[in-house]
């Protein structure tokens, strides 16, 4: 499944990075690099963008581009 | 793998050595730092501590990107410039382009690496890229305060062997470990070591990189790029550095196939390779020194505080809240008090510098150009400082919280659509209050296209300079419905903003937009320091401003009101130049309604500021009472319709000269000003004549 898709409280760690040029190195960039774990913490009031906390720090990307990160959903807890 | 690398390294190096020695000695000991980091590092924080006040601002020369010079505090022959806030030197955006040639080209002495050490797998992402640079480095690393405080630890003294670089835990909003931070920093440039050379690569990136090395080698050198930093941009694909190092067709073939084999053996591309490659180094060098057992109480406390101000709910009505008290704050009760105290301050200064000139008896038209034209002009402009300053407090206080960023957050839905992120929410917003501090607060947006577009924009949010125009106007014209009319034109404002926005998206600003990855930084209280820096900075821009661009054209405009073609002294204005020039241009308005002479020139008077559209339409009618001023415009306007149409025309178009000068400064030049006003002006001809049109076979006038 792709990140946009899952709820926020859950998480799930990265296999896939699509997209390209500038969007997808600025991802990469920031640290969603394939196995690194993610939660999604929240969604935006107008329901976009989503909040998302990895590697330590919080990270706020569009629906559109976490479209673009496939994951694999934890599925423990 | 015995390399030509590895000795070329060394030449390369020593070569360098020897050029510093060369130029120490010569210049003494004159030193130039380069301040890089992150956004949100407290950068701008440790470049204030480092430099105090003694500081510089201007653009890099072609982008819109700010550069800040100043030397160090009691080391007057070192000098730090404070490099964009970047999380990669990707060839993407202006401000890591800036960064990268600026690496490049000015041959830093040493780069001062600030590191949020609360945030330190992230922020070292962008060190390993700086040190491929070959460049003296120091790590200053960032907030070690809150590391401490919340019972994590990093191990300093490991992380600067495994980095082969001098690391320097410092608390930039504190003042802790900057003199130490100085010292070592001028050490490490005076020394002139680079970073000793390090594979951050490991198996295929590796290979992949020392192939590319030993091609490329001698172009490198040639065209002095670190050849190290060259090889593994070249790997990652980066086409400036290939067209930097004029790389042949034949050596693109060789690159090709070297990168297909990595490709192939790793089953991934390049970018990833790399950026999981830096990745992996990092994570590794982290599990050796950094011990964290807790989030820290500023993230804990921000998750909080973010409960609330990013509540599904509460998040955007709460956002208007904070804006409506700013804007009460700042336009209303103390911008009020301080712009009256202002006021009256000017006003004293001009009436006893005008019994000054009357004492010395200088001729009348001297005592008019130097009263009437210049300090009317610039007095009137300048009584916006004290909101400028007042604005700018309040928006340092929002954006040094973090509160600007969950601004962005909240808001970025809405203004997607016209192709814009939810940072320029703000600035548009400010324009409702005043263009000026508006169009210099994009200065915070982090992409060069949507600060440019911001800038375009903004304008068409009527400014509260406008205010007095509509009061005459619904007065004159629409006393029953003054709240209909004074709604519409506001409305028809954001709307004009809005089809602009969706037009510029698909002509002038087609390239793609930055994507919208944007980090939320934890909440921390804004250091005073900052906040006054920035209002002081902001200050003084505005008063240059005044003094230059306003006092020319409060010369202009006097000059064209007070003579006539053969320049005697007019005694009635309606044979001033510019009431001819009113004259000339008054045919261009028919097909909106408004021929009337009285009404062009009351627009071009109105881009000095616009409350003067309405003391020119006092001072051409001649008019001493509302009421004849009401009859009086009744004669300018003969429809309702047509007054309509002149409304809407004087929120449309360009805005006053402040505001023109301030985003002449903020687009970098002269030509994208005149054009964004020649835009602004064009759409509303094109409203106005629409309304006028539209409006005239509805009414069936």
């Amino acid at each position: 499944m792709t990140l946009d898709q899952i709820k926020p409280g859950e998480s799930g760690t990265i296999t896939q990075v699509a997209g390209e040029g500038l969007l997808r190195r600025r991802l990469l960039d920031m640290g969603l690099t394939p196995k690194t774990r993610v939660s999604v913490r929240k969604v935006a009031p107008m329901g976009d963008p989503i909040e998302l906390m990895l590697r330590g720090y919080v990270l706020t990307i569009r629906k559109e581009e976490a479209a673009k990160i496939t994951v694999r959903k934890e599925t423990s807890r | 793998m015995s390399s030509p690398t590895i000795t070329s390294q060394t030449h390369a190096s020593q070569e360098a050595g020897k050029h510093r020695r060369h130029t120490t000695e010569l210049l003494q000991k004159n030193l130039l730092f380069a301040l890089a980091g992150n956004q949100n590092s407290g950068k701008t924080t440790l470049f204030n501590a480092l430099t105090g006040s003694n500081q510089h601002v201007g653009n890099f020369p072609g982008v819109t990107v700010e550069r800040k010079d100043g030397a160090m505090k009691g080391h007057r022959e070192a000098v730090v410039v404070d490099l964009p806030g970047i999380y990669s030197l990707s060839p993407y955006t202006s401000e890591e382009i800036v960064t990268r040639d600026f690496l490049i080209k000015d041959h830093p002495d040493a780069i001062i690496n600030i590191v949020d050490a609360t945030n330190i797998e992230r922020n070292l992402y962008l060190s390993l890229q700086l040190m491929e640079l070959s460049i003296p480095m120091v790590i200053a690393l960032n907030m070690m305060d809150e590391v401490r405080a919340s019972g994590n630890s990093i191990d300093v003294q490991k992380l600067s062997e495994l980095l082969g670089i001098p690391v320097v835990p410092i608390s930039a909003s504190k003042g802790e470990g900057i003199d130490e931070l100085t010292e070592i920093a001028l050490r490490t440039a005076r020394q002139g070591i680079p970073p000793k050379k390090m594979d951050f690569c490991t198996g295929e990136v590796h290979k992949a990189i020392h192939a590319i090395a030993h091609v490329i080698e001698e172009q490198a050198q040639e065209y002095g790029y670190p050849l190290r930093f060259a090889a593994t941009k070249l790997v990652e694909g980066d086409e400036p550095t290939m067209q930097a190092l004029h790389v042949t067709e034949n050596q693109r073939d060789i690159l090709g196939h070297v990168i297909d084999d990595m490709e192939a053996a790793l089953d991934t591309d390049r970018e990833a390779a790399l950026a999981d490659m830096r990745y992996n180094f990092i994570e590794n060098l982290c599990a050796k020194c950094v011990v964290k057992r807790h989030e820290t109480h500023e993230q804990v406390r921000s998750e909080k505080i973010d409960r609330i101000l990013t509540h599904k709910y509460l998040g955007i009505p709460i956002f208007f809240v904070i804006m409506l008290v700013v804007f009460w704050l700042t336009f209303g009760v103390v911008g009020s008090f301080l712009s009256g105290l202002f006021e009256s301050g000017v006003n004293f200064l001009v009436d006893s510098l005008s019994s000054l000139l009357t004492h010395i008896g200088v001729s009348d038209w001297m005592h008019s150009l130097v009263i009437d034209g210049i300090c009317a002009g610039v007095g009137s402009v300048l009584s916006f400082l004290p909101v400028i300053v007042l604005l700018f407090f309040f928006l340092s206080l929002l954006e040094d919280s973090g509160y600007m960023a969950r601004v962005a957050f909240v808001m970025d839905k809405l203004l997607r659509k016209i192709g814009l992120s939810g940072r320029s929410f703000v600035p548009m917003l400010i324009g409702f209050g005043c263009s000026v501090p508006a169009i210099m607060a994009t200065r915070t947006l982090s992409s060069e296209r949507d600060r440019k577009m911001t800038i375009v924009l903004t304008p068409f949010m009527s400014c509260s300079a406008k205010l007095p125009i509509y009061g005459m106007f619904t007065m004159a014209f629409f006393p029953n419905h003054a709240g209909i009319v004074m709604i519409s034109v506001y409305i028809i404002g954001i709307i004009v903003a809005i089809l602009s926005g969706l037009l510029l998206k698909n002509t002038v600003f087609r390239g793609k937009p930055v994507p919208f990855v944007m980090e939320l930084p934890a909440y921390r209280i804004p250091s005073a320091k900052s906040v006054l820096l920035h209002m002081w900075e902001k200050a003084k821009d505005f008063i240059r401003k005044a003094f230059t661009i306003i006092f020319l054209a409060s010369m202009v405009i006097w000059f064209l009101q007070s003579f006539d073609w053969s320049f005697n002294l007019v005694t009635d204005n309606t044979t001033s130049m510019l009431a001819s020039i009113g004259k000339f241009i008054a045919p261009i308005f028919t097909p909106l309604g408004f021929a009337d002479w009285r009404a062009s020139t009351a627009l071009i008077t109105g881009i000095t500021a616009k409350e003067t559209v309405v003391s020119t339409f006092t001072v051409l009618t001649g008019a001493s009472t509302n009421a004849e001023l009401t009859t009086m415009l009744h004669m300018v306007f003969p429809s309702t319709l047509t007054a309509f149409s002149f409304l809407v025309f004087t929120v449309l178009y360009m805005p006053c000269i402040a505001a023109f000068a301030a985003s002449r400064r903020e687009l970098g030049s002269m030509k994208s000003a005149l054009g964004t006003a020649l835009f602004q002006t064009s759409m509303a001809y094109l409203v106005s004549l629409v309304i006028f049109q539209v409006g005239r076979l509805i009414l069936g006038i």
